[in-house]
């Protein structure tokens, strides 16, 4: 008659879809963390000296910290002797000069992921860097984009070519003291992206990073640098994924925006990062640092998340809009199933006068997890004319889980507008009952439910990804009904 | 079409179908009345599959199959339709997904290929003309922001589309003008054929004087006390309930 808790209980055990671990031969540090460990990832890394100095600043910084305790999230503590600082792909010779050349099981990984490399990458028209463990591994489309000048390539790379950008514009947004875990990743990340879009050019292609964490017991921490300078256009999109694992691995990666004068940037994400399993085993910690800043007048951000996955998720893209005139947009869906935890939002500061910002936050708990949304919405003197608007929306399925808001607003500008609305939902009974009445499976109706409740986030993503995320979402939803 | 025998059923620990008995055949239009909390809704729910009612004595035959066997979804699959008497919004789901997404349930089932949004999109304009509503409607959010009388014509209109063999129309009437009535009655006048059966629960004669039942039942305290044609809803308009013993202030509302 009725889904019974016997059906219940075998949908949820559907497998994590990603969880697959690959076969390859691995460059691994040894576990621990100490200045040795920094120089030897400077030294094999052929990085410039002022890198290092960089580095071990960042390090030092890092010892005096402590971490932070006020996310409203549970973990035992990260034990930071244990993880792995270095992990890579064992090459025979230096750096594959094509695909060709690339290890045929990192591409087999690559293909399991659904990664459009080689021709579908062409199809598809997108770039891609694929960062797998701590090393980027390959970057699609050189050509094209160097034609119109982009620079696209793994960080570690543009260290080696353009050193003069990476100082001037590397922790300029987040400084290397910013916080615990950003301090961490400026000690010891290994790779990640670098795009620099020049003047007055429109990115031609969509540029996108898929990030994968292979080897036990390494930590991820990645390096995002995107430079937006005066007038041009960026449309960039990552995803993520990682094996099924007991232990819980950690992920620390930092991304920093800069846009000048009349720049655009749309940053979306779909994280799918291995959540752990149905008794809360495993699973990544995601501890991440994401901000925009806004130097230039006119300038307009875009942060659009996806999150379905991590055991733990700490993240809060945020948009410092100095410039006047300049506009910060964050959208969001995170969706917490199990016994996952998220605890995300964004920080929007409005410095520049006429400066706007729009928040919208749907938050879908399930099972017995716990999503909160924490936002802070700040008025500097300057903003004059200044605006906000913000919208928490959430969404809960059974009545085991929890939701949580904490919206923080600091005006110090009296004609500055800020509106905030939220609310609580809950997938009821009666629109469950309607959708069967009309013969629609109980796991379809939730999905579309689901899917209508974050309609307005969807809207904002790339076509492709905004396909992807209504999947992902019905899958991560699988077993929620009962 | 339709069999119940001697159903009991219950809501929350409290006792609301007292062996309730009824025959429905194919082509027949039924109403039944009554006082409020007669069990009227109650029997629309369990006959749906509403799990909030717990069926605790009697058997319901649709077709020849045990319906209290089957899931919601797989009784509205088998042709029984509910129009709710207060349908419920879900918001940002457009009517026009929500419509198609049912059609297509109930298409799979029936083993017929799904219908595409195109194809879809016309025979959904067609018929939310036939009972006055604005085709714009279909891409509004699932009864978000509908007016009482819009939320009972999409019932209607859901019902016109899914073609069902048992339509439940479940106070149908409630909280309609005249104009809207009239409207969702010509609706149903639509829906009656001779291989479907209409059952209509309503508190009031003025929907029976626009669809002209076959058969009049009076509930009462879970229980059918007593039966007709179409005249004893209009002895029940001039006369209340009080004359069948029915102690109930509903009498009051009556009219």
């Amino acid at each position: 008659m009725a889904t019974t808790d016997e059906e219940v209980r075998e949908l949820i055990k559907r497998e994590y879809e990603h969880g697959f671990v690959t076969e390859i031969e691995s460059d691994t540090f040894e576990p621990g963390l100490n200045e040795d460990v920094i120089r030897r990832l400077s030294e094999l890394k052929q990085e410039p000296e002022f890198m290092l100095e960089w580095r071990l600043k960042a390090y030092r910084r890092w010892l005096e910290m402590e971490e932070p305790e006020w996310a409203h999230v549970n973990y035992p503590q990260v034990k930071f002797d244990d993880i792995s600082y270095y992990s890579a792909p064992k090459r025979p010779e230096d750096m594959p000069q094509s695909l060709d050349e690339v290890d045929p099981e990192l591409l087999k990984t690559y293909e399991k992921l659904g990664i459009p490399l080689h021709e579908r990458a062409k199809l598809a028209g997108v770039a891609v860097d694929a960062v797998f463990d701590s090393v980027s591994v390959v970057t699609t489309f050189k050509e094209p984009l160097e034609k119109a000048g982009v620079i696209f390539c793994p960080i570690s790379e543009a260290l080696q070519k353009h050193p003069e950008l990476i100082k001037k514009y590397l922790g300029s947004v987040v400084p290397v003291a910013d916080n615990y875990y950003a301090a961490l990743n400026s000690a010891v990340f290994s790779d990640g992206s670098f795009v620099y879009i020049p003047p007055g050019v429109r990115c031609p292609l969509e540029l996108s990073t898929y990030f994968r964490i292979n080897a036990a017991n390494t930590g991820q921490f990645e390096r995002t640098l995107i430079i937006a300078d005066v007038g041009s256009y960026v449309s960039y999109l990552e995803g993520c994924t990682a094996p099924m694992r007991d232990e819980n691995q950690l992920h620390a990666a930092v991304v920093e925006l800069v846009l000048l004068d009349d720049a655009q940037i749309k940053y979306s994400t779909v994280q799918n990062w291995y959540p752990g399993d149905e008794n809360g085993k495993g699973g990544i910690y995601n501890f991440v640092t994401k901000r925009a800043a806004c130097t230039g007048k006119n300038s307009k951000v875009s942060w659009t998340q996806v999150e379905t996955g991590s055991a733990i998720t700490w993240k809060y893209p945020s948009c410092i809009l100095r410039g006047d005139n300049s506009v910060g947009e964050f959208y969001s869906v995170a969706l917490t199933h199990n016994y996952q935890q998220a605890d995300t939002g964004t920080k929007m500061i409005h410095i520049g006068k006429n400066t706007k910002s729009t928040v919208i936050s749907k938050g879908i708990s399930a099972g017995r997890s716990s999503n909160a949304y924490r936002g802070l919405v700040k008025f500097n003197p300057g903003a004059e004319g200044a605006r906000n608007f913000t919208q928490c929306d959430s969404l809960l399925i059974g009545d085991r889980c929890g939701a949580h808001t904490f919206p923080y607003i600091e005006s110090k500008n009296k004609s500055a507008i800020v509106e905030h609305e939220a609310t609580t939902s809950k997938v009821s009974d009666e629109q469950m009952f309607l959708c069967r009445q009309r013969g629609i499976e109980p796991e379809q109706a939730v999905s579309m439910i689901v899917n209508g409740f974050c309609k307005e986030v969807f809207k904002e993503l790339p076509m492709e990804f905004a396909v992807e995320a209504g999947k992902l979402l019905e899958v991560s939803l699988e077993g929620s009904v009962g | 079409m339709l069999s119940i025998k001697n159903l009991h059923a219950s809501v929350e620990d409290k006792q609301i179908l007292n062996g309730l008995n009824l025959e429905i055949k194919a082509g027949e239009v039924h109403a039944i009345m009554g006082p409020n909390g007669s069990g009227k809704s109650t029997l629309s729910q369990v006959l749906a599959g509403n799990e909030a009612f717990e069926v605790t004595e009697g058997e319901v035959t649709f077709n020849g199959d045990n319906l209290l066997d089957l899931a919601t979804e797989e009784r509205a699959r088998e042709g029984i339709f509910l129009a709710f008497q207060y349908p419920v919004e879900i918001p940002g789901v457009s009517n026009l997904q929500f419509l198609r997404t049912s059609v297509n349930a109930m298409r799979k089932h029936n083993g017929i290929e799904d219908m595409n949004a195109a194809e879809f999109m016309k025979l959904a304009k067609e018929v939310s003309k036939q009972v006055d509503l604005d085709p714009a409607f279909l891409k509004r959010g699932v009864n978000e922001g509908f007016s009482g009388g819009e939320k009972k014509r999409n019932e209607i209109m859901q019902a016109l589309l899914l073609k069902p063999k048992l339509a439940i129309l479940d106070e149908t009437d409630s909280g309609l003008d005249i104009d809207a009535l009239k409207v969702v009655a010509d609706g149903v006048n639509a829906l009656r054929a001779p291989d479907r059966a209409i059952l209509m629960i309503t508190h009031y004669q003025r929907l029976l004087d626009h669809i002209v039942p076959d058969y009049v039942h009076v509930l009462s305290e879970g229980k059918i006390i007593k039966s007709g044609g179409p005249e004893l809803a209009l002895e029940l308009e001039a006369k209340g309930y009080g004359w069948l013993g029915i102690d109930d202030q509903a009498a009051a509302n009556h009219g």
